[in-house]
């Protein structure tokens, strides 16, 4: 069973050990466009569920990315300032955000599964 | 080879590699940078030798080259020539831009702004060597005042953001002399950029008003958002989907009880000047844009002018300088003292954009009231024209009459594959500037354009037809043209991701024949 | 009305296809109590013959510059434009065109902001500019906001030789952005040294060199000072043409250069339009505000520009762009392009030498005249004077002598009396030796 969970801003989260990794949908690449550039928080910094954590922009329009969980940044993806259109080529893989090592792992229990947040994403069209 | 003649090559060689041997393509030149010179040491200025001086800098002489390229007047007069041949203009074309007010800007004005008289002025001149240059700016300000029928005005916002900056503070200092601590404005989803950054930079917080299915501020929403802490409701009349607020009296009356200030920004007055004063709809101030209802030059991205007209109730708090007429004649209150001592400090260096005063006078002394009624008449006309005759074609986002500018929205282009930017494009290819495309945002794909008044029938007429058979051809499925559009300009679409990503800004030494996709 | 192309029969044609009975009819949503039923209470349309009668009037009331043996500085700088920059400026493409947002359509303009961009860049000795802002007061403005975003504190210290009205509008923003300047008290010959000032809440200390009163001085061990505590050096130049000859902000360590332009390619014009010049370092060029542009190619390999790095402004980040500013001054910007390419290295660097050589003259001619004390040590172009009346006075009776002989301090500062008798003097190019000796001449006679 995956333990990918999403959020209704398009978010994803993913549980490696201790930490979960962030970056943001296929849905949400596609709907953005070419992605220029990434603006990440400090490593360190706390992020709260909800709240913005990153801000992703395209030539067209910025996007405000929201902390799918709270939890402190214990890594960011260095290369997207170089290499920002990895957010649209391999946005669940290499197009990755932020590590975080979670407050409340129940948090997680709050988002969609796969099944459910595709069948949001078809809702939305 | 010469960097020059490289330079010229490398570029212009690739696309007209089956086409022609210089890369020119008849009247469009490909024109290097300045920097791509052939020779330093030259110079388009002739200028006598210093006479011999013991200097006084300090030891701070600047040493080695600074690297400004040395031309001579022929060639500098040929490199921006080839440049203005690249522009689209209003003197070329229609400019449908909506809310840009792209209309004729008179040579006339030109021609009086460069008198030595007014051109040729120091602002720090004693104020008796300038009595005529206060005479026109205090015109001025009695012609704004008389259009807009309220009693004051600020005269030195450089622009229309800039005006309203001069608003949004203003209604700040206003609040903080009541002794009011209000953080809120409200501003509707439809509303031009500038105005949600204005609210932010003088310190408040943004909340959006709905628009309802007829196109304006939902008044009930509005109604069920004001309280004590709104500070202040910022509107465009008429609106950026070109309709009239034909509730504006009822939002005045809420928005006063509720203890708030009525900001409107005037960037729509074309549609309304000579016919309506902004007064007797209940603002309390609204910027003007000379740039734009009164033909002030748009010069590629300015300089403009948005002098700001203000309620009694704000009138004190007008920034710095005030022009003041009393017996002794003209004088400027540069201290926040007297009278002005409520005054917002200074907004800007010196008195106002002066040069954009001379135009603007000459534009509103050529039309007189008379002729200022007539223009937005004729630009109102106008767009219902466009309304009329594309309605069919194109989806009107909202039922007539519309007014100075008429909103489209994608609609009829759906299943064709063609977006409203391909349709933009290959507007242009039809040697026209596009509409405003993808503003406002509460339409998909909007499409907003605003002829003028000073667009003939003929015109119309002539940029309707090429429109509807845009529109047939998108519908008859040719969306592979349209993508590949434009094809018949100076630059067909560039990257504007690459552009992004890595950033180029500026010319480096090294970079003449390297291609930008590096 | 001669810029009214519809014709009554054109009216009436519209109107049928539209379905209204008349223009009015199209006014329906404007409340019956607002619509004017007859043009408001100003004069009627007028011939170009009339207009130009009605403003040549007031133009006359008017002391020209050029009139008169002119000496004025204080921020705003009579230079000699060259022919071509007025006549290639009133093309109609750069005249009558827009922001060019549709980039196929505007690469005169858009390659013209990038050569301007380069240009403020290498004489500033900065690594990037915008493509201009309102004027050096706002520019200086943004500058101070821009670096309390970078550092993000909120404290800015001013030099007490800053331009008055560039002080005056960075407060006003500091009053309704919240943030906190310190200014420094100005004095006509004194160095105020600021570094001890600079501390862990400082975002930046602001200079401006030449100063107000006209002193040139270096700033690196300021900017170093600056550094250490986190803080950004913010240089201020009013007059452009100062950077042909004196060693340039970006190598003395600035961060952020916020200029005025209107030396370079643009008249007096009674203080507006003028052009904000704003530069700084590759590393904060995303907190940058205003318009850049920038090079790339289109879709057949060739280059070209567009505007970019969007995101960064009110259309798009609408509460969180980093200016609210849209126009900017792009003809203006266009004029000093075209005016600096015409100069080029050689040109610019004379004019610098000889605006120097002549404030020299000036200088040693006003030192001479009983009654004047020249306050510095250093100049480029402009001085500031100690006279031994009050100098707003000394002013009027010269002008009435067709003498404009600078800007006196008390213009700025009334209230205070260590500056009622200060007088900034500046000379450029335009001043004849004729033009000096009248004005000692003239100063002499007046103090007599």
């Amino acid at each position: 069973m995956s333990t990918v969970r999403y959020t209704k801003d398009h978010e994803w989260v993913r549980v490696e050990g201790d930490t979960v990794v962030v970056g943001i949908t296929d849905y949400a690449q596609t709907q953005l466009g070419d992605v220029v550039y990434v603006e990440l928080p400090e490593v360190g910094r706390r992020v709260q569920k909800g709240k913005e954590a990153a801000v992703v922009e395209s030539v067209k329009a910025a996007s405000e990315v929201f902390a799918p969980i709270s939890g402190e940044v214990v890594a960011v993806n260095a290369e997207l300032s170089g290499e920002p259109g990895r957010v649209n080529s391999d946005p669940m893989g290499q197009g990755w955000f932020m590590k975080l090592r979670i407050a409340n792992p129940k948090e997680m229990d709050e988002l969609m599964d796969e099944t459910a947040y595709n069948g949001f994403v078809e809702g939305l069209h | 080879m010469s960097e020059w003649s490289q330079a010229v090559g490398a570029f212009g060689r690739q696309a007209a590699a089956a086409e022609t041997i210089s890369g020119n393509r008849g009247l469009m030149i490909e024109e290097p940078l300045l920097f791509e010179r052939d020779q330093p040491g030259r110079s388009g200025v002739d200028l006598p030798a210093a006479p011999p001086v013991a200097d006084r800098l300090g030891g701070l002489r600047r040493g080695g080259r600074i690297g400004l390229p040395g031309l001579s007047e022929p060639q500098v007069v040929r490199h921006f020539t080839r440049l203005s041949q690249k522009n689209y203009a209003i003197d070329t074309g229609l400019y449908p831009l909506g809310s840009c007010t792209m209309k004729h800007n008179p040579r006339l004005n030109e021609k009086l702004a460069r008198l030595p008289g007014f051109a040729d002025l120091h602002p720090l001149q004693p104020i008796s060597t300038v009595q005529g240059a206060l005479e026109l700016i205090d015109t001025l300000a009695h012609w704004l005042k008389v259009l807009t029928g309220m009693p004051a005005v600020a005269l030195s916002p450089a622009a229309g953001a800039h005006g309203e900056l001069c608003g949004m503070m203003c209604i700040r200092a206003a609040l903080d002399a009541r002794g009011e601590r209000r953080t809120r404005v409200l501003v509707p989803e439809s509303a031009h950029g500038t105005n949600p950054a204005t609210a932010a930079a003088c310190g408040f917080t943004v909340d959006a008003i709905p628009a309802n299915d007829r196109g304006r501020v939902d008044l009930a929403a509005l109604k069920a958002k004001l309280g004590a802490d709104v500070a202040a409701i910022m509107l465009t009349n008429p609106n950026t989907c070109g309709l009239f607020e034909d509730e504006i009296s009822a939002i005045a009356e809420a928005v006063h009880e509720a203890g708030a200030y009525f900001y409107c920004d005037g960037a729509n007055f074309n549609a309304i000047v000579g016919r309506v004063r902004p007064a007797d709809l209940g603002i309390d101030c609204m910027h003007i844009n000379l740039h734009k209802t009164f033909s002030t030059p748009h010069g590629g991205g300015g300089p403009g002018a948005g002098p700001v007209v203000l309620a009694q109730s704000l009138a004190a708090f007008a920034p710095l300088p005030w022009l003041v007429h009393d017996q002794k004649g003209f004088r400027l209150v540069e201290q926040a003292e007297g009278a002005a001592a409520q005054a917002l400090g200074r907004l800007k260096g010196n008195h106002g954009q002066m040069g954009m005063f001379v135009r603007a006078l000459a534009y509103m002394m050529s039309h007189g009231s008379d002729g200022l009624r007539q223009v937005s008449g004729d630009a109102v006309l106008n767009a219902n024209y466009l309304l009329a005759e594309l309605g069919g074609d194109l989806t009107a986002s909202f039922p007539g009459p519309c007014m100075h500018e008429v909103l489209f929205d994608d609609r009829f282009l759906e299943g064709t594959g063609v977006t409203t930017l391909d349709f933009a494009k290959a507007l242009i290819d039809e040697g026209y500037h596009s509409m405003t495309m993808y503003f406002p945002l509460v339409v998909h794909g909007a499409l907003l354009m605003e002829p003028t008044e000073t667009e003939p029938k003929e015109g119309l007429d002539r940029f309707i037809a090429v429109v509807k058979g845009l529109a047939q051809r998108a519908k008859a499925g040719d969306a592979a043209a349209f993508r590949a559009a434009p094809r018949f300009t100076p630059r067909r679409r560039l990257d504007e991701t690459a552009a992004a990503r890595k950033p180029v800004l500026r010319w480096r030494p090294g970079e003449a024949g390297r291609e930008a996709a590096e | 009305m001669r810029y009214l192309p519809l014709t009554d029969t054109d009216r009436a044609a519209m109107l049928a296809a539209i379905g209204a009975d008349s223009v009015e009819a199209l006014f329906g949503d404007v409340p019956r109590s607002a619509r004017l039923e007859r043009p408001v209470d100003l004069p009627r349309a007028m011939g170009e013959l009339e207009v130009e009668r009605a403003l040549a009037r007031m133009a006359a009331k008017n002391m020209a510059a050029g009139a008169a043996a002119s000496f004025l500085g204080a921020g705003v700088y009579r230079h000699h434009v060259p022919a071509a920059v007025d006549h290639l400026i009133q093309r109609g493409e750069f005249l009558t065109s827009y922001t060019p947002y549709q980039p196929e359509v505007s690469q005169g303009t858009l390659q013209a902001l990038f050569e301007f961009q380069t240009q403020v860049a290498l004489i500033t000795g900065m690594e990037v500019a915008n493509a201009s802002m309102y004027d050096g007061a706002t520019s200086c403005a943004e500058a101070v906001m821009m670096a309390n975003r970078v550092t993000r504190r909120h404290k800015a210290i001013l030099a007490g030789d800053l331009h008055p009205h560039y002080r005056e509008t960075t407060t006003t923003h500091a009053r309704f952005a919240g943030f906190e300047v310190v200014a420094r008290d100005p004095d006509p010959a004194a160095h105020d040294d600021l570094a001890p000032l600079v501390d862990g809440d400082t975002a930046c200390v602001v200079v401006q060199n030449p100063g107000f009163f006209g002193h040139v001085r270096d700033f690196s061990a300021l900017a170093e000072a600056c550094h250490r505590a986190g803080a950004l050096l913010v240089v201020i130049v009013t007059e452009a043409v100062s950077l042909g000859l004196v060693k340039p902000p970006g190598e003395m360590g600035a961060d952020i250069v916020a200029a005025e332009g209107q030396s370079v390619g643009n008249p007096l014009t009674f203080g507006g339009p003028h052009v904000g010049l704003f530069a700084t370092r590759d590393k904060f060029v995303r907190q940058m505000p205003g318009r850049l542009a920038g090079q790339t190619v289109d879709v057949e390999g060739r280059r070209g520009w567009v505007l970019t790095l969007s995101t960064r402004e009110q259309h798009i980040r609408r509460e969180k762009a980093t200016s609210n500013i849209c126009t900017n001054s792009g003809l203006c910007a266009l004029a000093f392009t075209i005016h600096m390419a015409l100069l080029g290295d050689a040109g610019f660097t004379r004019l610098a030498e000889l605006n120097h050589a002549h404030a020299v003259m000036l200088a040693e001619r006003l030192a001479a005249v009983p009654g004047v004390a020249v306050l510095n040590d250093t100049f480029f172009n402009e001085f500031a004077l100690r006279l031994k009346r009050p100098a707003a006075a000394v002013v009027e009776a010269l002008a009435q002598r067709g003498v404009l002989a600078g800007v006196p301090a008390s213009r700025f500062w009334p209230g205070r009396k260590d500056m009622a008798d200060v007088l900034i003097v500046a000379a450029t190019e335009t001043n004849t030796e004729e033009d000096m000796a009248t004005f000692a001449q003239s100063l002499r006679e007046v103090l007599r």
